[in-house]
């Protein structure tokens, strides 16, 4: 009785064991070693060029990186990216959600339209926007011009480059959220919006307390995926400007990348992508922790509720 | 307040299931309809505004690209007159553009089937069989999702160079595939489980085992959600930059966006020759979304729910 039944289990786990290898194997090597081995360095002055590094420093890179300047930078920019896509693209992408969702004409093709720049590489749009928002013959200089405005410098200047960026990121991504929004409104049972409106409630009032409320789950993730996406930015940046001029439109990514293969600075760089990776799990585990708790719960909420 | 509002609701309850124009608030639809036609207006002018924020510039690229030099700063918003369609032609007669295009294709390609067949086969484990570990090792993978390029690049690097894989296209697509198994591993695990027990249980007693299962009966059935990873694995290939930027140095691996950074740098000053580059260069991709659009929304909309 009990042979064929271990055989059976024995066969069980060699089976989970062969349909799991290939990605074990793929992803420990290639995503976990990595990183481990990034925290390693961080702790060496290293030019990676061969052999492995011996000249332990202990936490001095992270030490130097944080009385830098230039990372400081780093973080201040990453902090204004994410302030604007919460006060700016994600109110934006909502609002567009919403009203596509109504009856309106040419709405598919809108939505169609808006969504459009998600599927371009940030390489091509970081390229357009070079040319759209150049100070010399730039067409949003020329637009500006022939209405009578004077032409902005856009990414030229310390002071508007960080905007510049930002509405280059709005381009590409706005339609990413809308999207999400409008899944998430499809997701609404209508009856609950008819049953507001039968008690009374007019558009505001619907919106605020039954379709915002309702929206919580979509919106937090949107939130989350814009502030991941804003902590790692880098593409957009390295093509536009490189990180110029004079560093103000420097992100963590750009930096870490200057170091690690323009100025063969690896340990320093490392400590930086340490840096990237520790900012972006803390805010992981504390947004999952407090924030979309209840949406993981579901159920269970309620029911305690109820208790 | 809650005293009107009853009142308002019960007064409500009768005429609410008659249709709209046969109660009682017939006598203000005169008003009720101007307000809605301004309202509508309105709504439409946002639309239109927001509509050309995203066309404009890929109208500009279009345009521009049959201008010369020349005309884009004597004429910026006119049509070209006359039409100089050399710039598109020299790009397309170019060899390397069309080697980008290849380069490109075969690394989207031969990531997807990668990424697909290997987070197949781990979803399967992941849905259809318990041991233990097995949530702690699915959270492994599923913690990768917040791992960018930016966190492993430089240890990557040296990790390739290590292998020899500089240069070399697997030295793309193997990373590639290694980020791209959590997104994927979740999607589908989520799909394999709705799959209902009793099925794998008749093929078990036909003589079926694990492999004739996933290989005969749970792939086949899967495909609409291996279409949408599929879709997902191609678009994150084909638009990545910050890999192919550090193993490629021979540019006659550069995949589009390379090839876009490089051509932009080379031919800093003839604007129009860039923009019939770039927009040559977005075809194939707003093409794939012409044609996926249905899974790409799809499989990003269940992704961000899942993920």
């Amino acid at each position: 009785m009990t042979r064929p039944r271990s055989r059976g289990r024995l066969r069980g786990f060699t089976t989970v064991l062969l349909f799991l290898l290939p990605a074990l194997v793929l992803f420990l090597l290639l995503v976990v070693a990595p990183i481990a081995v990034a925290m390693y360095t961080s702790f060496f002055k290293w030019n990676g060029l061969r052999g492995l590094p011996t000249d332990f420093l202990g936490l001095d890179n992270y030490t130097r990186a944080f009385s830098d300047p230039v990372f400081l930078g780093d973080l201040w920019h990453g902090g204004v990216l994410i302030v604007l896509s919460l006060l700016v693209q994600l109110p934006m992408s909502l609002g567009l959600a919403l009203l596509l969702n109504q009856r309106l004409r040419g709405r598919a093709f809108y939505r169609l339209l808006f969504f459009a720049p998600y599927v371009l590489s940030e390489a091509i749009t970081a390229v357009l926007f070079t040319m759209i928002l150049s100070p010399d013959e730039g067409l949003a200089n020329q637009i500006l011009e022939s209405i009578g405005l004077g032409g902005l410098e856009w990414f030229a200047e310390p002071s508007t480059v960080l905007l510049s960026i930002f509405v280059v990121m709005t381009w590409k991504y706005f339609g990413f959220h809308m999207i999400l929004y409008l899944a998430g409104r499809q997701g609404i049972p209508e009856e609950l919006i008819e049953a507001a409106k039968i008690d009374g409630a007019a558009g505001w009032k619907v919106f605020r307390h039954v379709t915002l409320p309702l929206l919580g789950p979509t919106i937090r993730i949107s939130v989350f995926l814009s502030v991941i996406g804003a902590i790692q930015l880098f593409d957009l940046v390295w093509i536009i400007t490189d990180g110029g001029p004079s560093h103000a439109s420097e992100t963590m990514a750009v930096t870490m990348f200057q170091f690690g293969f323009k100025r063969f600075q690896v340990g320093y760089a490392s400590a930086i992508s340490v840096v990237i990776f520790l900012i972006s799990l803390v805010f992981a585990l504390l947004y999952q922790r407090y924030v979309m708790r209840r949406d993981l719960e579901g159920a269970t909420t309620v029911l305690r509720d109820k208790r | 307040m809650t005293g009107q509002t009853q009142v308002r609701r019960g007064a409500d309850r009768g005429p609410a299931r008659r249709p709209p124009e046969a109660g009682p608030r017939a006598h203000a639809r005169p008003n009720h309809n101007r307000r809605n036609r301004t309202q509508s207006i309105s709504l439409h002018a946002i639309v239109v505004v927001v509509g050309a924020f995203v066309l404009v510039p890929l109208l500009y690229g279009v345009i521009g690209g049959f201008k010369n030099t020349q005309q884009l700063s004597t004429n910026p918003f006119g049509l070209p007159s006359p039409w100089v369609p050399g710039n598109f032609t020299s790009v397309l007669s170019s060899g390397s553009f069309w080697r980008e295009l290849w380069n490109s294709t075969f690394i989207a390609v031969a990531t997807t089937v990668l990424v697909v067949a290997v987070s197949a086969m781990a979803a399967f484990i992941f849905a259809r069989f318990s041991f233990r570990g097995r949530e702690l090792l699915f959270t492994l993978f599923a913690a990768g999702l917040m791992f960018p390029f930016a966190v492993a690049i430089l240890p990557l690097f040296v990790l390739l160079r290590m292998f020899g894989l500089l240069d070399n296209p697997l030295g793309v697509i193997l990373p590639q595939a290694a980020f791209g198994l959590p997104m994927t591993i979740i999607i589908l695990r989520g799909f394999f489980r709705a799959i209902p027990g009793e099925i794998e249980e008749a093929a078990t007693l036909d003589g079926c085992t694990a492999f004739g299962f996933f290989w005969r009966i749970l792939l086949p059935m899967a495909r609409p959600a291996l279409a949408t990873v599929s879709v997902l694995a191609i678009v994150a290939s084909w638009n990545n930059f910050m890999l192919p930027l550090v193993v490629f140095n021979d540019p006659n691996w550069w995949t589009i966006p390379l090839g876009v950074q490089q051509f932009q740098g080379q031919y800093a000053s003839d604007t129009a020759r860039i923009l019939a580059y770039i927009v040559i260069a977005m075809i194939p991709a707003l093409g794939f979304y012409a044609v996926a659009e249905r899974q790409l929304i799809g499989g990003l909309t269940a992704g961000a729910m899942k993920g």
